[in-house]
């Protein structure tokens, strides 16, 4: 076991597959000599060498379209898009080329490749180097969609998204990168679409991604001292493939459902979680379905409006707290 | 141009290309335009559905790229690509099929006419999306350098993709790289239904971009088959060498419209008659009989393919319709559409 941070477990991870099989190759703009804008993949060229750790030009749609071409003739390509945001930029790969390949061919064509991106808000970067777009990836079926909250899940989601036979989206998020987690030692290999229940309760389910992670586990236990509300809170992981059995569990046992989100409110993941909850587990519902979410706005640079955008431990407390009781 | 003309001319006094391969270039050329020809017919009976993007006067540039071609390279096709597809061998049933969206089809009516894909001949897809596969062309070819892999990539696409992102990003990217991979720009003269001159900022669109990526300026005639082998077969040879990308602009005419709901009514009087007098088939066909083939011979290659492709046409017409049990698979590697549990 040992302590490292979310940035070192990218690194660790991305090791760990590039040891394991040769024909995992990576590849994006400034990842190999530069180690990464977050210092995510350093010491890796060193590693692995040129031919497999491969500084990109600033061209989304080659990185992305050359993952695809890779991976479609054998290898399993790793490509870094520094940040979320500029998935726009290269959106026909995510959208048209990686999801669709496999079932306008009948088949035919295979697309095992994994998309790393710098996601999520908290560093003042403003609109179009902060914003959540995990549902940007989540609406496209064909595609499989990670987002890991602590370093051991980074390593091992991002091992088993590297073994997917299916293009994986995969959001680091940017915020984390400075956190630390214990991991264990040796292989790690996790398994995609599984759900993890971080704070065991039974008042209460508060299902939360990547950075919301922590904030809804501080306002579970600041609900328990200070509310005697006592929280279940589900690191939701992956949405696709989306793991409802211990989500409907969950919300069996408790009779309320909290989503916190960071993606701008329309169409978030948890609109669409919530929805299933209303057609299959209504009877079991003691109170409405609410869901905590950035509102619909472009993020703000400054940092105290950016605090005010994203939900806060004060937020997610002050929401669960008033329609609780 | 008159670079053209000479490789022309010069063509009659040398048989580098021989008696094979020539046979070859024009049974394909033949196929295609018999398969092109019956599939605008079919539409007009409604049996093709959907869209298609005819390749009728541009045969030459499929089948000279194709017999240059070894088996193991691969070809990355627009929605204009029943001409590469058929080019690499694949039955002309199983496109007519796709094209008529019936369960022989090739993707069973998964993809329809924009999406023709053979993995097992090399065909590794049709993208409909402009340029989208210029990048994907060089990720195979990255495989092909990083594998140590022999094949050579060949990216096919229009003058009007000269002008999106990709193009360019791809095209730089290919050359940092030095990957085995061809892109072949089949100029026909319009992008859509508006000129390419009209909105383009270079007289030719691939071949003044060349430049920009120290990449050498070609331009040859499209509708000459000897003249797309030759030049290909020295890509090819150049790119298995180590010696990275070419791109070569191939002139070239379509003589229907840009996808069967286009008429073409923006073209020019008398344009169109005059590519007609450089129809890649009848200057072909004057080529072999130059080169003492015989005109039974040439009768019995155009009359083959007349039946194989009446034949396929049949065998599509009595083809059951897609089952209903394959709407959801192959969304995911298992097979199947889940996305939770």
């Amino acid at each position: 076991m040992a302590e490292l941070t979310y940035r070192e477990a990218v690194a660790r991870g991305i090791a760990q597959e590039m040891e394991r099989d040769n024909d995992v190759v990576f590849l994006g703009e400034d990842v190999a000599a530069a180690g990464g804008v977050f210092k995510a993949t350093e010491g890796l060229i060193d590693k692995f060498g040129p031919l497999r750790v491969r500084d990109t030009p600033i061209s989304e749609q080659a990185i992305l379209g050359a993952a695809m071409g890779a991976a479609m003739t054998g290898l399993k390509p790793i490509a870094e898009i520094m940040f979320s945001d500029f998935i726009a930029v290269c959106f026909d790969y995510i959208a048209n080329e990686f999801p669709k390949s496999r079932y306008m061919t009948n088949g035919q064509v295979k697309c095992p490749l994994v998309v790393r991106t710098g996601n999520g808000g908290g560093s003042r970067f403003g609109a179009q180097h902060s914003q959540s777009v995990e549902n940007w990836a989540m609406m496209i079926p064909g595609l499989k969609v990670v987002a890991p909250s602590s370093p051991s899940d980074v390593v091992g989601l991002l091992a088993a998204s590297v073994r997917d036979p299916d293009p994986v989206i995969f959001f680091e998020h940017k915020s984390l990168y400075a956190t630390k987690g214990e991991v264990p030692d040796g292989e790690i290999v996790d398994q995609l679409g599984t759900a993890k229940i971080v704070r065991q309760g039974k008042d209460a389910t508060i299902l939360a991604l990547a950075l919301m992670v922590p904030r809804a586990l501080e306002a579970a236990e600041k609900l328990s001292n200070e509310a005697g509300i006592d929280c279940e809170v589900i690191d939701v992981r992956s949405l696709v493939p989306l793991d409802m059995q211990t989500i409907l569990t969950s919300v069996a046992k408790t009779g309320r459902l909290y989503t916190v989100e960071e993606n701008p409110r329309l169409c978030g993941w948890g609109a669409e979680i919530t929805s299933i909850i209303a057609d299959e587990a209504f009877y079991d519902l003691d109170g409405p379905l609410i869901r905590i979410t950035t509102p619909h706005i472009p993020l703000p640079a400054a940092d105290n409006l950016e605090d005010l955008a994203l939900p806060s431990v004060d937020r997610i407390f002050a929401k669960i707290q008033t329609t609780m009781n | 141009m008159q670079n053209e003309v000479n490789q022309s001319a010069s063509s009659l006094a040398n048989d580098d290309i021989g008696t094979e391969n020539r046979l070859e270039l024009y049974r394909l050329q033949v196929e295609i335009r018999n398969a092109e020809q019956r599939a605008y017919d079919l539409f007009l009976q409604n049996l093709v559905k959907g869209t298609s993007h005819l390749s009728l006067g541009q045969e030459a540039i499929a089948a000279g790229v194709a017999v240059a071609m070894e088996p193991n390279d691969l070809s990355f096709c627009t929605y204009r690509g029943h001409a590469h597809t058929l080019a690499r061998g694949v039955p002309s049933e199983q496109v007519l099929g796709e094209l008529m969206q019936k369960d022989n089809g090739l993707m069973r009516g998964k993809g329809g006419s924009m999406h023709l894909t053979s993995v097992e001949h090399g065909v590794m897809g049709s993208y409909a999306i402009i340029g989208a596969h210029l990048p994907i062309a060089c990720g195979a070819a990255w495989r092909a350098q990083y594998r140590g892999d022999k094949d050579v990539s060949v990216c096919f696409f229009g003058d009007g993709t000269t002008n999106i992102g990709a193009f360019h990003e791809a095209l730089n990217f290919a050359v940092i790289w030095k990957l085995p991979v061809v892109f072949v720009c089949e100029n026909n003269l319009y992008m859509e239904y508006t000129p390419i001159s009209e909105v383009t900022a270079v007289e030719h669109p691939a071949a003044d971009r060349a430049c920009a990526y120290g990449l050498e300026s070609i331009v040859i005639d499209g509708n000459d088959a000897d003249i797309v082998y030759r030049t290909m077969k020295t890509a090819f040879d150049k790119a298995r060498e180590g010696g990275g990308p070419s791109l070569i602009e191939a002139l070239t005419y379509r003589h229907s419209g840009h996808s069967r709901a286009d008429p073409a009514k923006y073209r020019p009087e008398g344009e169109l008659e005059k590519w007609k007098e450089r129809d890649p088939i009848k200057i072909y066909r004057e080529r072999l009989a130059q080169f003492g083939i015989s005109e039974e011979q040439i009768k019995e290659i155009e009359e083959n393919s007349m039946k194989r492709i009446d034949e396929a046409t049949e065998k599509c017409k009595a083809a059951p319709i897609p089952p209903e049990d394959i709407l959801a698979t192959d969304v995911y590697a298992d097979g199947g559409w889940a996305w939770r549990n």
